[in-house]
């Protein structure tokens, strides 16, 4: 049962990993491969993601848009 | 199941406000700059109010928060924010106006400035970015540069005797009849990025009331000027920064009841 | 004096305070300024009047603090000016500078005293490379009106102001102690007879159908800031048009006097002297310094058998006058300083001594 996801702009990411540690569900770590600047980027390496928006809040970038299951949804802080 | 089909099946909930523009940040990997940056246009989308709203640049890190911002705005020469947020707030008085400046900006070369403008209560928002360090021109010493410190202007690490202590400018301007509201704030946890949109958006409502100045201090972090990753400098602003630099409200309107 | 009601037209004031009324009539809408004697009339001016007439007027706690609010208001849209004297001009070069850079108008008048340093209150015109060549950094002009009476104090705000909004360019009005303190009849131009002026590139809030308006003096790509700079060296050229200057006696002159403001006035009693005296002298006044009447005084360079400079400094405007002679004729200077002001009969002393130096060695050489 899928409550939420996120999609990473893997081009925006820098790799500051602020958005890993920031992760209550460790859901996200840094690629293998590296984006068009030479980062590694962070990705979904987990499907437990609960679309808390964490993540979106510190990422420096504005790369994470953040996706959650449309039931009773709380209005975003 | 590929995440890009769940994402019809699910709710989008947090996205990029259209007033940050469509460039892609400078600031250095892990920078809170533009955490900032992001809240700040983030209340001024939801408060539904950025064709009242100018801001004003500083000279440092942030010297281009122009190329972010998506709101009118003017770059100041370096200390000279609040005097620049002032002249546009005094012809334009039912605008929203914000300062942005670090720390070698306001409490260094601009005290001057920082002192009179919430002296005079002026009606503008002061954002305050306190890395502690000048990061544009390569790590320099600042005024809010902890004791023992090192950095390129004090490599033997920052010497009380010699240069003083931590300037605390936001206790400081808080004493300032002027002053309305004067909290600080920091953007290394969710948390705190939380609070510190809620700080925003009360400084912006109480604009609107003209009852005199906001200032919203971030202590913030400056992984390169520090030599530090950017996760490791969340342990090094709660352990070493926060010590000198407490996060909460300094001074709140009397009558709290926004 | 009791205060007169204040739309009259002809009144007998002080330059200061002339210059203050003027201001108010122009459609100021802010003024950001410091005390500084010898001006410091033109702030308390703007404290009794603007209160009750409408507008901003807001003492600073710097001159650096007031040049970067005229920044902010001007790039808000709004007519400003500021005024200083000397030693407050020099805190403001910087934001002149960036005033400059990002193309805004404002008027900014200083009430030059004399220097260097503290220097004194008496009156000087020691300031003329600072306001002319560019007291800040970078390649930037300032246009510059250089009055010579308290009806040019009160004239030269609307034609400052005029010129800043009709060039987009900082206009300076380079006067001093004395004719900001001495009294005279001035006819103050009426109320809101200088328009205002559309300013699209304003901050006044990003409406839904443009982008976001920025006023910066920041260009970081070389090819940017070359292409800002040529811009701007195409504006000062465009601006050489505007030059105006005063010539007094100058068609059958023989020596011709060259000065600014209060040396002017000085120098207009010295040419009668030397009429008197059989020596047909005359006087060329630039009203604007910047732009400078190179022309008219290459053309006059070569008619005549010398020009005498006449300033209140070391001599600095000579140097243009030099360049603009071209060597054609000798352009000798006689200067006091450190707020010295010189009378019309050393002056002429120095036409006569000219003369008669002139025709020996014609005499000699024949």
């Amino acid at each position: 049962m899928i409550r939420g996801t996120v999609i990473i702009d893997k081009d925006l990411c820098k790799g500051c990993e602020l958005c890993i540690v920031a992760c209550p569900q460790t859901s996200l770590a840094l690629s293998k491969s590296i984006n068009v600047s030479g980062y590694r980027f962070a990705e979904l390496v987990e499907t437990n993601c609960t679309g808390c928006v964490n993540c979106a809040l510190v990422c420096p970038e504005v790369a994470i848009k953040v996706y959650r299951k449309a039931k009773g949804t709380k209005k975003v802080v | 199941m590929e995440t890009e089909e769940l994402t019809n099946e699910l709710e989008l909930v947090y996205s990029k406000p259209e007033t940050l523009k469509d460039v892609p940040f400078h600031y250095c990997p892990g920078c809170s700059h533009s955490v900032a940056h992001r809240v700040i246009m983030e209340v001024v989308q939801e408060l539904g109010i950025q064709e009242e709203t100018i801001g004003v640049a500083p000279v440092g890190c942030s010297v281009f928060a122009y190329h972010y911002m998506n709101v009118d705005m003017q770059q100041a020469a370096h200390g000279r924010a609040s005097a620049v947020a002032t002249g546009i707030k005094r012809v334009l008085p039912d605008k929203y106006v914000f300062s942005y400046q670090g720390d070698g900006d306001l409490a260094a070369i601009g005290t001057a400035e920082t002192i009179h403008t919430v002296n005079r209560g002026e009606n503008i928002l002061m954002v305050f970015i306190n890395n502690g360090i000048y990061g544009m021109t390569g790590g320099q010493m600042a005024p809010t540069s902890l004791p023992g410190q090192i950095t390129s202007t004090s490599p033997y690490g920052r010497d009380t005797a010699d240069v003083g202590f931590p300037l605390k400018i936001t206790e400081l301007v808080a004493m300032l009849p002027g002053a309305l509201y004067v909290s600080r704030h920091a953007v290394h946890t969710p948390n705190a990025v939380r609070k510190f949109k809620k700080a925003i958006t009360k400084s912006f409502e109480y604009q609107k009331q003209k009852r005199g100045t906001c200032f919203i201090e971030v202590v913030s972090n400056c992984p390169s000027g520090w030599k530090m990753t950017p996760v490791d400098t969340i342990k090094y602003i709660e352990e070493v920064m926060f010590p000198s630099y407490p996060l909460g409200d300094i001074k709140v309107p009397k009558d709290e009841n926004i | 004096m009791e205060q007169k009601n204040n739309n009259e037209d002809v009144r007998l004031m002080k330059g200061n305070e002339a210059l203050a009324e003027a201001a108010i009539r122009a459609g100021m809408d802010a003024y950001f300024g410091y005390p500084i004697t010898p001006q410091s009339e033109i702030l308390e001016y703007f404290t009794r009047e603007i209160p009750n007439r409408g507008g901003v007027v807001l003492q600073a706690e710097s001159e650096v603090a007031s040049i970067n609010m005229i920044y902010g208001a001007a790039g808000a849209g709004a007519r400003v000016m500021t005024s200083s004297s000397s030693p407050g001009i020099s805190l403001m070069q910087e934001g002149l500078s960036y005033i400059a850079s990002a193309q805004l108008p404002c008027l900014v008048v200083n009430v030059v005293r004399g220097g260097p340093g503290l220097g004194t209150i008496q009156p000087s015109q020691g300031d003329y490379f600072q306001s002319v060549k560019g007291g800040g950094h970078g390649d930037y002009h300032l246009i510059v009106l250089a009055p010579a009476s308290v009806q040019e104090m009160a004239d030269h705000v609307f034609e400052g102001f005029r010129l800043a909004e009709k060039y987009n360019n900082p206009a300076m009005i380079l006067t001093d102690g004395a004719l900001g303190q001495m009294m005279e009849k001035v006819v103050l131009p009426p109320e809101g007879s200088l328009p205002k002026v559309e300013k699209p590139w304003a901050t006044t809030g990003k409406l839904k159908d443009r982008k976001a308006n920025i006023i910066t003096s920041l260009f970081i790509q070389p090819e940017k800031m070359e292409q800002i700079n040529l811009d701007l060296q195409a504006k000062y050229k465009a601006l050489q048009k505007e030059v105006r200057f005063e010539k007094i006696g100058c068609d059958d002159a023989e020596v011709i006097l060259v000065a600014f403001g209060l040396s002017a006035r000085i120098c207009q009693k010295a040419v009668d002297l030397a009429r008197e005296k059989g020596i047909r002298a005359g006087l060329l006044r630039p009203i604007t310094l910047y732009p400078f009447p190179t022309d008219e005084l290459r053309r006059l360079s070569e008619k005549v058998d010398f020009m005498l400079v006449v300033e209140m400094n070391a001599g600095q405007m000579v140097e243009d006058v030099r360049l603009a002679s071209m060597g054609r004729c000798p352009v000798h200077f006689k200067g006091r300083m450190g707020g010295m002001i010189p009378n019309p009969e050393e002056i002429f002393a120095e036409i006569e001594a000219l003369h008669e130096k002139q025709s020996a060695s014609f005499v000699k050489e024949a």
